[in-house]
C-alpha cells in the first residue's frame, strides 16, 4: 500500500526528493541528474516494474521553469501509481536524461516527448520523430505552436510536382468556439474571434 | 442521348441486340466495380461493415476487395488522411490502372472532418481527384451504398470509347 | 573453402534503407517494407523488415501515419467538447473510452456518479469490450486464413450496433457520457434486449471456438508464435489481455476498481505462454466474463438519476429545469460555453480498456478548458515490443503476431 509509511520511508531513503500536493496518486519532484538513479532504484527496490506513462508539460513560454517532464510508474505488489516531475534546466534546449535503459517501455515515449516538446533525452539509443515524419521542422505541442499547423512543404517531392499540396494550415476560421473564459459574459461568449474571413472569403492581409 | 441505354430490338436482329458501345462497356464496368479499401481510421470498420453479411456489398459486385492497387477500379479512402501518410495515398492512386474513381468516404477523407489540425490533410481532394463525397462521421453501410450506385451512374454516363480513342492516339505517337 | 561472410546492415534512416541492402550484393539480406496499406497491418502501421531468407533478423515499426492531433486539439476544446475525439481514439469500442475520460475528468472535478450511471457505464464498457474482441477475433482469424469467423462475428456485432444505436444515436463513435453523468437514460426496454442478446451470444461465441480453437491448422500457425515472456512485457510497458497472456495478473477492473466493478464478480483469465494461441484464448474467454457481468449488472439495476444531482458546474440540468426556471437557464449557458469548471490541478486516471489500460493525465488551470490532456495509449506501448520479439520469426508469422497483439492505430498515433 503506498500509504504514509510509505512515503515516509522513502522521502527519508532519497533526500533529495522533494513532495508535490496532489490529488489522486503519491507526486515527487526529482531532480534531472539523480533520475537515472531513482528509476533505477524504483525497479529493483520498491517494486514499481511497470513504467506507465512519459511525457511532458508545456508551462508556456513566459513560466520560469518552461518545460518538465512527468513519468507515472504502478506498483503490482503496492498496487497504486507514483508521480515525478522532473525539470528541465533549459528553457531554449531543454533535456533530461533517458530512463529507456531502466525501462524499456520509456523509449518509444520519450521518442514522443521529443517530437512534441523538442525535449532532447541524453543517452537514448535512437532519439528521432515518431509521430511526425522525420523532417518535420517544428514542435507541435509547443503553448506557441498554433493548433492550424504552419506552412511547411510535403515530404515527398515528386508527389508535391504533380499535386501542388503542401502542407498547409487548417483553416480556422476564428474557431476553436470556446469561451476565452475570465471576461464579461458579452466578450467571452464563444465567437468566432476573427470573423473577417471564412472559407470562401481570403484573409484579409 | 442517354449512353448508358441498351437497346434491344430483338424483332429485327432476332438473338443480336445491338446498342451502343458505350452502353455495354460502362453496363459492365459498373456492375463489378473492384473496390480498393484505403481503410485508415475509423470508416474502414464501416467498410467491413458494408461488406460483412448484413449489408453485403456483394450484391453490387463489389466484394472483391483487392488490396493490390494494379488489380482495382475504385479507390474508397475511408479514414482521415494525415500529410504523413498523403504520398502513400497518391502513389497507390498512380499504381492504378485507367479507369479509375476515387471516392472519399467519411468526413475526415472529405475535407479533414472534425480535426481541424496541423496533422490532418484537409479533404484527400488536395492529391487525388474525388468522385463520390460521402458524408457522415462515420457514414452508415447504407450511405456507402448508396454513394456506390452514385459512383455506378456516374461510370454509365462515361464516354468510354472516346476515352480509349484519346489514350490510344496517345500512344500511338 | 567455403566462408560464410557475415555482414550486417543497420536500418537507419528511412530514405536509405532499401539502397542501402541492395548494394551489399553478396550479402544475403533483404529488405521488406510492409508498407502502411496492407491488409494485416490492421490500419496504419509500416513495418521496415530486413530478412535473412524466409528470417525475420529487424523489424521496426513506423507509426504516426494516422496521428491526427488530438492532444493539441484537446487545449482548444471544452471537456464536454472533447468526448467525440475519445470515441475515435479505440474505434472498436468507443463508450469505453468516453467513460474513461469522464473517469478522469470526474476525479479531479471532484465529482461522484449516482449508482444507477455507475451501472450504466459498466453495461456500456462490457458490451463495448465484447465488441471489441470480437472483431478483433474475427479479423485474427482472417489474417490466419479463415474467412468464416470474420463474418460471424461481424453478424453479432451488427446486433450490439442496434443495441448501442437504440441507446445512443450512433452505431458506434457513440459520444455518450458527458462529465458528471451520462447523455440520457437507457430507453425502455432495452435492458431486455440486451438480455436477449447476451443469451444469444453464447452460440455465436462457441461457433467460432469449434472453427479456430482446436483447429489443426490455427494451432500450427499459433502455438509457440510470438512468445512474450513475463520480464518483457511488464519491461516494455504491456497492459491488458497481452500481458495477462504473458503471466501478470494486472487487471484494473480488480486491482483499482473504478465506477463500482468492486460490487460484481468475474475471473480475470490469466495466460502462461504468452504466445499468440494464448491471446486468442484469453479475449474469447474475456467475453464469457463480460456476459457475467452483464447479467450481474441487469439483474440488479439500480434506479435513480444517470447524472449528479449537485455538480452544480459541470453538468447541465435536464431539459424541462431549463426550459422553466432561469438559474437551470443560466447554469446550462455557462457550460456549454464556457465549458464544466474543473478546478487546478493534475490527474491521472487509467481504465481496464479491452486493448489495454487506457489512461489519460489531464493538467488543469482552472476553466472549462484543459491545460494539458494526455492519453496514455495502450495500443502504442504494445507496439513497442514488436522490435524486440518479432526477429527471429518467418515472415508469414508476422500477420498472426500482428492480429493476436490487437492494436488499433487510432490509438496508437492519437
Amino acid at each position: 500500500m503506498i500509504d504514509d509509511e510509505f512515503t515516509k520511508a522513502l522521502l527519508e531513503k532519497k533526500g533529495f526528493l522533494s513532495r508535490r500536493d496532489s490529488l489522486d496518486c503519491l507526486t515527487v519532484d526529482c531532480p534531472a541528474d539523480r533520475l537515472v538513479d531513482m528509476t533505477l532504484a524504483l525497479r529493483d527496490e520498491d517494486g514499481f516494474d511497470l513504467l506507465v506513462d512519459l511525457t511532458a508539460i508545456d508551462h508556456g513560454e513566459d513560466a520560469e521553469v518552461r518545460f518538465s517532464v512527468v513519468l507515472h510508474f504502478y506498483s503490482l505488489v503496492h498496487r497504486g501509481y507514483l508521480r515525478i516531475h522532473v525539470l528541465c534546466s533549459d528553457n531554449e534546449k531543454p533535456s533530461v536524461p533517458s530512463v529507456s535503459d531502466v525501462y524499456p517501455a520509456a523509449n518509444w515515449h520519450e521518442r514522443e516527448t521529443y517530437d512534441m516538446f523538442g525535449i532532447e533525452f541524453t543517452g537514448h539509443p535512437d532519439l528521432r520523430r515518431i509521430l511526425m515524419w522525420d523532417e518535420y521542422p517544428y514542435f507541435p505541442l509547443r503553448k506557441d505552436f498554433p493548433l492550424a499547423g504552419i506552412d511547411t512543404p510535403l515530404p515527398a517531392a515528386d508527389v508535391v510536382e504533380v499535386t501542388k499540396a503542401s502542407v498547409e494550415p487548417a483553416p480556422m476560421m476564428g474557431g476553436p468556439f470556446v469561451s476565452s473564459g475570465d471576461n464579461v459574459m458579452s466578450e467571452s461568449e464563444p465567437r468566432a474571434r476573427d470573423e473577417s474571413w471564412t472559407e470562401e472569403s481570403e484573409k484579409p492581409s | 442521348m442517354i449512353s448508358d441505354e441498351v437497346g434491344y430490338n430483338g424483332k429485327v436482329e432476332g438473338d443480336v441486340i445491338v446498342t451502343k458501345a458505350d452502353a455495354v462497356i460502362n453496363w459492365i464496368r459498373k456492375h463489378s466495380v473492384w473496390p480498393m479499401p484505403m481503410g485508415l481510421a475509423c470508416c474502414a470498420i464501416e467498410l467491413m461493415a458494408s461488406a460483412a453479411s448484413r449489408y453485403d456489398i456483394s450484391r453490387f459486385g463489389m466484394e472483391v476487395m483487392r488490396f493490390s492497387p494494379r488489380q482495382s477500379d475504385c479507390m474508397i479512402v475511408a479514414g482521415t488522411v494525415t500529410y504523413k501518410m498523403a504520398e502513400v495515398v497518391r502513389r497507390i492512386y498512380d499504381q492504378m490502372g485507367d479507369p479509375k474513381w476515387v471516392v472519399a468516404m467519411g468526413a475526415c477523407a472529405s475535407t479533414g472532418g472534425m480535426y481541424r489540425s496541423y496533422a490532418v490533410m484537409q479533404g484527400v481532394d488536395n492529391i487525388v481527384p474525388v468522385d463520390v463525397y460521402v458524408s457522415g462521421c462515420p457514414p452508415r453501410p447504407e450511405a456507402l451504398l448508396d454513394a456506390m450506385m452514385k459512383l455506378q451512374d456516374k461510370i454509365g454516363r462515361e464516354p468510354s470509347v472516346g476515352n480509349l480513342r484519346k489514350s490510344k492516339s496517345v500512344s500511338a505517337c | 573453402m567455403s566462408k560464410t561472410v557475415t555482414r550486417e546492415i543497420s536500418i537507419g534512416d528511412v530514405g536509405t534503407r532499401g539502397s542501402e541492402a541492395s548494394e551489399k550484393a553478396d550479402s544475403d539480406r533483404m529488405a521488406l517494407n510492409v508498407g502502411p496499406s496492407h491488409p494485416t497491418t490492421h490500419g496504419v502501421l509500416r513495418l521496415i523488415m530486413e530478412l535473412n531468407g524466409d528470417v525475420i533478423e529487424k523489424c521496426e515499426p513506423v507509426i504516426g501515419y494516422l496521428h491526427r492531433g488530438d492532444e493539441k486539439i484537446a487545449e482548444n476544446m471544452t471537456y464536454n467538447q472533447f468526448v467525440p475525439y475519445t470515441d475515435r481514439l479505440d474505434y472498436l469500442a468507443p463508450l469505453a473510452n468516453n467513460v474513461a475520460y469522464a473517469l478522469t475528468v470526474e476525479k479531479l472535478a471532484g465529482v461522484e456518479v449516482p449508482e444507477r450511471c455507475q451501472a450504466i457505464r459498466v453495461l456500456v464498457c462490457e458490451l463495448a469490450r465484447i465488441s471489441s474482441h470480437l472483431l478483433g477475433m474475427g479479423v485474427f482469424g482472417m489474417d490466419a486464413g479463415a474467412w468464416t469467423p470474420f463474418m460471424y462475428t461481424f453478424t453479432e456485432r451488427e446486433k450490439l450496433y442496434t443495441l448501442f444505436e437504440e441507446l445512443t444515436g450512433a452505431r458506434f463513435t457513440t459520444s455518450y457520457t458527458r462529465i458528471g453523468g451520462v447523455a440520457r437514460d437507457i430507453p425502455d426496454g432495452w435492458l431486455d434486449r440486451v438480455k436477449t442478446f447476451c443469451e444469444n451470444l453464447p452460440k455465436a461465441t462457441d461457433e467460432v471456438e469449434k472453427l479456430l480453437t482446436r483447429n489443426r491448422i490455427f494451432l500450427d500457425r499459433t502455438e509457440g508464435i510470438g512468445e512474450i515472456s513475463k520480464e518483457d512485457a511488464l519491461a516494455y510497458g504491456l497492459t491488458g489481455p497481452n500481458l495477462r497472456a504473458s503471466g501478470v495478473d494486472l487487471d484494473l477492473r480488480k486491482d483499482k476498481p473504478y465506477s463500482g466493478y468492486e460490487k460484481y464478480d468475474f475471473d480475470v483469465p490469466i495466460g502462461t505462454r504468452g504466445d499468440c494461441y494464448d491471446r486468442y484464448l484469453i479475449r474469447i474467454e474475456e467475453v464469457r466474463q463480460s456476459l457475467r457481468i452483464i447479467d450481474q449488472v441487469i439483474s440488479d439495476f439500480p434506479s435513480g438519476l444517470w447524472y449528479a444531482e449537485d455538480a452544480r458546474k459541470i453538468f447541465a440540468p435536464p431539459k424541462e429545469k431549463i426550459m422553466t426556471s432561469m438559474e437551470e437557464l443560466i447554469q446550462n449557458f455557462m457550460i456549454v460555453t464556457e465549458g464544466p469548471q474543473v478546478p487546478p490541478g493534475e490527474v491521472y486516471f487509467e481504465a481496464e480498456n479491452p486493448k489495454g489500460a487506457l489512461g489519460f493525465y489531464l493538467v488543469s488551470k482552472g476553466g472549462g478548458v484543459p491545460y494539458r490532456l494526455k492519453i496514455r495509449a495502450p495500443s502504442f506501448c504494445n507496439l513497442s515490443i514488436l522490435e524486440k520479439f518479432v526477429p527471429g520469426h518467418m515472415l508469414a508469422d508476422i500477420t498472426v503476431i500482428l492480429g493476436s497483439l490487437d492494436f488499433v492505430m487510432g490509438e496508437c498515433d492519437r
